[in-house]
């Protein structure tokens, strides 16, 4: 592997692992608060299989920079310019609509992209995709099933889920933007060119929307970023709570 | 010394999943392969799901388990592919979990009905009844779902075919 490669391997590797990473840490909030029981089970146990799918993203990143960073390294020792997730996952959980909408839109995206990444010639991704996919499958599923269900609903849960909308719809145009690094990486057969992704992800958004009675929002300026890691201001307070054990204390172990 | 693998995979047989104690490591399809390298022992394993929180409870047992018979290095190996599948339970180990008041896994994992299909028709592992409803697709451990028996009216996990 040529160091150009690898280098764009690396930083793809983070946009695996950050994303998940993130997602799951703020689905974690939830822990104890959730609506009902089983919902409150639900969401622990999505944030733990993304939690999951992080820890084998960020492991490969570090093999790939070989410079002896651990995924523990990777995700509580870098700061907020040095992310790489997608704006929508640092968004604030908000009410029960906004997190499941917020849902939705990234299982859908991961659920299109898992299925494409599967067939890269790395065979890490490879296998890591694969096996993140049946993952996602049920949270796409169970995302897709609380939006219909609240759009579908009473007038406040419709109210609540709209307002989820205008909040969230201007950070789904990040889930496809590209750079050099995806440049790179496709003309060696190891990431999908995202474009190919955007038309799926859109049909099964729109579907969905269909079900629950609501529309895409048009003319929206969309936010980006999180390829550069510029984001919004959630993030860097998310990180003061999940890294103030590592920062404090350096090396601290259970 | 010389170690067999033979003896190896019957530690591992031995070695129940720390959820679901009724069946070992090797009935799951967690423990992937042995190698011997001399007077090292590698074993691999994978995950059930990315997440799955006993994954460390397993490693240390495989460790403790092995190094009691006196063998001194152990290493374990985690492996993504080929990718864990439910398809790996043979019909003992299922019904192992029906016994246990878990339902095993139903089907296949190739059935793509999972997305956009009716949850499945579930048996109540303990009054065999098919009048069950999905509670929840996630249940108490990330392989399991919830569901309950509307004959018996008794709540029971499913073992999520995946």
């Amino acid at each position: 592997m040529t160091d150009k490669i690898s280098k764009a391997l690396f930083e793809y590797c983070l946009r695996l692992g950050d994303s998940p990473l993130i997602l799951g840490q703020r689905l974690g909030e939830w822990c104890g608060h959730g609506p009902i029981l089983e919902e409150d089970i639900a969401l622990t146990n999505i944030a733990l299989d993304l939690i999951g799918q992080s820890r084998a993203f960020l492991t490969y990143a570090g093999e790939i920079e070989a410079k002896g960073r651990t995924e523990d390294d990777l995700a509580f020792l870098r700061n907020e310019r040095e992310f790489r997730n997608l704006l929508l996952t640092e968004q604030p959980n908000g009410d029960f609509a906004q997190t499941m909408l917020r849902q939705l839109f990234v299982s859908a995206f991961q659920y299109y992209f898992y299925s494409a990444l599967k067939l890269s010639k790395d065979k890490t991704l490879s296998a890591l995709a694969e096996k993140s996919l049946k993952e996602v499958s049920y949270h796409l599923r169970h995302s897709a099933q609380w939006v219909i269900r609240l759009g579908d609903g009473t007038s406040e849960s419709k109210a609540r889920l709209e307002n989820a909308l205008d909040e969230l719809w201007k950070y789904t145009g990040d889930l496809f933007d590209m750079d050099d690094t995806d440049t790179i990486l496709i003309k060696e057969g190891i990431v999908p060119d995202l474009n190919l992704l955007r038309e799926d992800w859109l049909d099964k958004i729109s579907e969905t929307f269909g079900l629950a009675s609501i529309s895409i929002p048009e003319n929206v300026f969309m936010m980006s970023g999180s390829r550069k890691g510029k984001h919004t201001e959630h993030l860097g307070h998310m990180l003061s709570e999940m890294q103030y054990l590592q920062r404090a204390f350096p090396g601290a172990t259970w | 010394m010389l170690i067999q693998k033979e003896k190896i995979w019957s530690i591992l047989k031995e070695i129940p999943d720390p959820e679901i104690p009724v069946i070992s490591i090797v009935d799951l399809g967690i423990a992937r392969d042995v190698r011997i390298e001399g007077e090292k022992v590698i074993v691999d394993i994978t995950p059930t799901y990315s997440g799955c929180p006993a994954m460390n409870t397993i490693e240390k047992d495989i460790i403790e388990k092995i190094k009691e018979t006196g063998i001194e290095r152990v290493e374990i190996n985690t492996v993504f592919s080929p990718v864990w599948t439910t398809d790996w339970l043979n019909d003992e180990a299922k019904e192992k979990l029906r016994e246990y008041g878990i339902a095993p896994p139903d089907g296949k994992s190739t059935d793509k009905s999972l997305l956009t299909g009716k949850p499945k028709i579930i048996n109540c592992p303990r009054c065999g009844s098919k009048k069950t409803v999905l509670v929840s697709q996630f249940g108490s451990t990330a392989c399991k779902a919830l569901y309950k028996c509307e004959s018996c009216l008794e709540p029971f996990d499913y073992f999520k075919c995946h």
